[in-house]
């Protein structure tokens, strides 16, 4: 009797970590792990021809990588910089919109905000290949209709892959604005306009100071995954504007620089987790988590 | 806004709320206005591929053009003409359903850890939780490469199995966020109650706990679904000679995509779209 009672009270205390446990196991091993043996590598000194890797402690990886590909790094950083920034401009008035003015549909238009994940990243980036191709149906109908001159181009540019980036990453800006703007309480916006706040002042003293964390959120959620993109470059970009992501992802499986791409990997790592440190040590108030 | 209803016509009373005038030009017109046209930025390239999954071919390649032809529903009657493409696309489906349900118990098993239990009885939850952030906001090529690190560095032959390992792993924190966020207003009561009337931890669980976080539970495994049937990049890493849908298409890119990819894409996103409708639908049904 007292031995099942010991049994069912040990179980109870262990409950919450034989919970946790095969996903804990899972993700340590699946993800921690890598994460340890993508820095050992990137300390490495390994051989391009074997494939073989040896420990040496060689901290010149990095700043050599860096200087190497430092120009595919500020591009990245300009085009998902941009991607962002319009993405943000965007998507504030929907966001406000939705949130305010959304009343029962709300659940429509978040599930409109969604409406491109329902198609494979990889088409959606073909697709706008298709719309922004000189002899598409769209520039060339205009083309055709002398509206814009035969000398135009879209694709292969900067301003294609910022375009493809901004439409890929725009939910990811709109749904954490949207959650911050949701969170106002409207009693202060009612307060203000007692107050006789005019409109602009409520929204410039009122409703964005409110927004900012939600802002931020919106920032790091969009930049990060955008500044490691690769396939919106490739497909709708040219060959002289590389990102960091496709260097990377040459020097892994088509060059088996495995040090390299793992010391760039890293410092793609280090400045996501940079942008989230100070995130939480400048608005530490509520944590990004909040947003997703 | 009653008090100005009720207001006797003649007598101007000040209102309880002062709104400024002129702004029902912006919530009446500006704002919808303007969200619809984002809707329609957002809605237009799948209108693109739909409409471009009847385009007919001009030379003897079955190659979409990225002129316009002509329309021919050719595409959708050969549908799996394209060997390689198919393939690509059933490995892609058997992916996704095994990798969803590993992550969908693994992850509402964590869930469940996060939502119930606090640091005293629970050491390292927010260990636990910085775990799950980290691997959601890390940058997916960070992840992607690091794993095939890791492969390389255990000499594992990459294929089906690592492309699972791989998927399950970065599901699970998705689907743990969506189904905590489900069931933080559990009633714990209900449980209480049917221990009280003599059911054992399991009977409880079974009848009790998982009919309320169903919902929740549906919500992760759609999200898991999704993130694996379209997963690129970290299965571009780690796929080996198993060759997903997603790196069919994005290898097709190079010599000109055959329309069948037009296809599998229309079809993916009308049933990715009835099945959203249904989760909201069930959703609303069970608050």
């Amino acid at each position: 009797m007292t031995e099942v009672r010991r049994r069912a009270r040990l179980g109870k205390v262990l409950a919450p970590y034989l919970l946790s446990l095969p996903a804990g196991l899972w993700l340590v091993v699946l993800f921690l792990v890598p994460l340890f043996v993508m820095l050992s590598l990137s300390l490495d000194t390994c051989n391009p021809a074997t494939g073989g890797c040896a420990v040496s402690w060689n901290w010149a990886e990095f700043p050599q990588q860096i200087s190497l590909y430092h120009s595919q790094f500020i591009t990245s950083f300009y085009f998902a910089g941009a991607a962002t920034l319009i993405d943000l401009l965007v998507s504030f008035p929907i966001a406000y919109w939705i949130a305010f003015y959304g009343g029962a549909k709300k659940n429509f238009f978040l599930l409109m905000l969604l409406v491109p994940f329902f198609v494979s990243f990889v088409i959606r980036t073909v697709v706008w290949e298709f719309i922004l191709s000189d002899q598409g149906f769209f520039l060339g109908s205009l083309k055709h209709a002398h509206l814009l001159p035969q000398s135009f181009h879209a694709l292969a540019t900067g301003y294609a892959v910022v375009a493809g980036l901004a439409y890929n990453y725009l939910p990811f800006t709109a749904l954490p604005l949207y959650v911050a703007i949701e969170r106002i309480d409207k009693r202060v916006l009612d307060a203000a306009y007692d107050l006789y706040a005019t409109r602009r002042d409520a929204f410039l003293r009122v409703i964005l100071p409110l927004t900012v964390p939600g802002l931020f959120a919106a920032f790091l959620l969009t930049f990060i995954p955008a500044l490691g993109d690769y396939i919106n470059q490739q497909i709708l970009g040219g060959t002289n504007d590389t990102m960091i992501g496709t260097v990377i992802q040459n020097s892994f499986l088509t060059s088996g620089d495995y040090a390299g791409a793992s010391a760039l990997s890293a410092t793609l790592l280090a400045i996501a987790l940079l942008g989230i440190f100070a995130y939480a040590r400048l608005l530490g108030s509520r944590t990004i988590e909040e947003y997703l | 806004m009653s008090a100005v209803v009720t207001t006797p016509a003649g007598r101007t009373a000040a209102p309880a709320r002062r709104r400024p005038p002129g702004g029902r030009r912006w919530t009446r017109f500006i704002l919808p206005s303007y969200s619809w046209l984002i809707i329609a930025y957002l809605v237009f390239p799948i209108a693109v591929m739909i409409l471009y999954s009847f385009n007919k071919v001009a030379t003897g390649l079955q190659q979409v053009s990225f002129a316009w032809n002509g329309f021919t529903p050719q595409w959708y009657q050969q549908w799996k003409d394209i060997p390689g493409l198919t393939s690509a696309f059933w490995l892609s489906i058997r992916l996704a359903i095994v990798s969803t349900m590993l992550a969908t118990i693994l992850g509402t098993l964590l869930a469940l850890a996060l939502v119930r239990y606090r640091p005293p009885r629970f050491r390292g939850k927010s260990l636990v939780e910085q775990v799950l952030f980290l691997n959601i906001a890390a940058p997916e090529i960070v992840l992607g490469a690091s794993l095939l690190g890791l492969f390389i560095y255990f000499n594992v032959a990459r294929g089906f199995l690592t492309l699972l390992l791989a998927h399950v792993a970065f599901s699970i924190a998705y689907v743990a966020i969506t189904v905590r966020a489900r069931l933080s207003g559990f009633d714990r009561s209900l449980e209480e109650a049917a221990a009280d009337l003599g059911a054992n931890t399991w009977v409880t669980f079974r009848k009790i706990t998982l009919p309320i976080i169903m919902p929740g539970i549906l919500a992760g495994a759609l999200m898991a679904f999704a993130l694996s049937i379209d997963d690129f990049v970290t299965s571009n890493f780690v796929n080996g000679s198993a060759v997903p849908f997603p790196v069919w298409v994005y290898s097709a890119t190079r010599i000109g995509i055959p329309p069948q990819v037009f296809v599998f894409g229309s079809a993916i996103f009308a049933v990715g779209i009835l099945c959203a409708i249904a989760s909201i639908v069930v959703g609303r049904k069970q608050p």
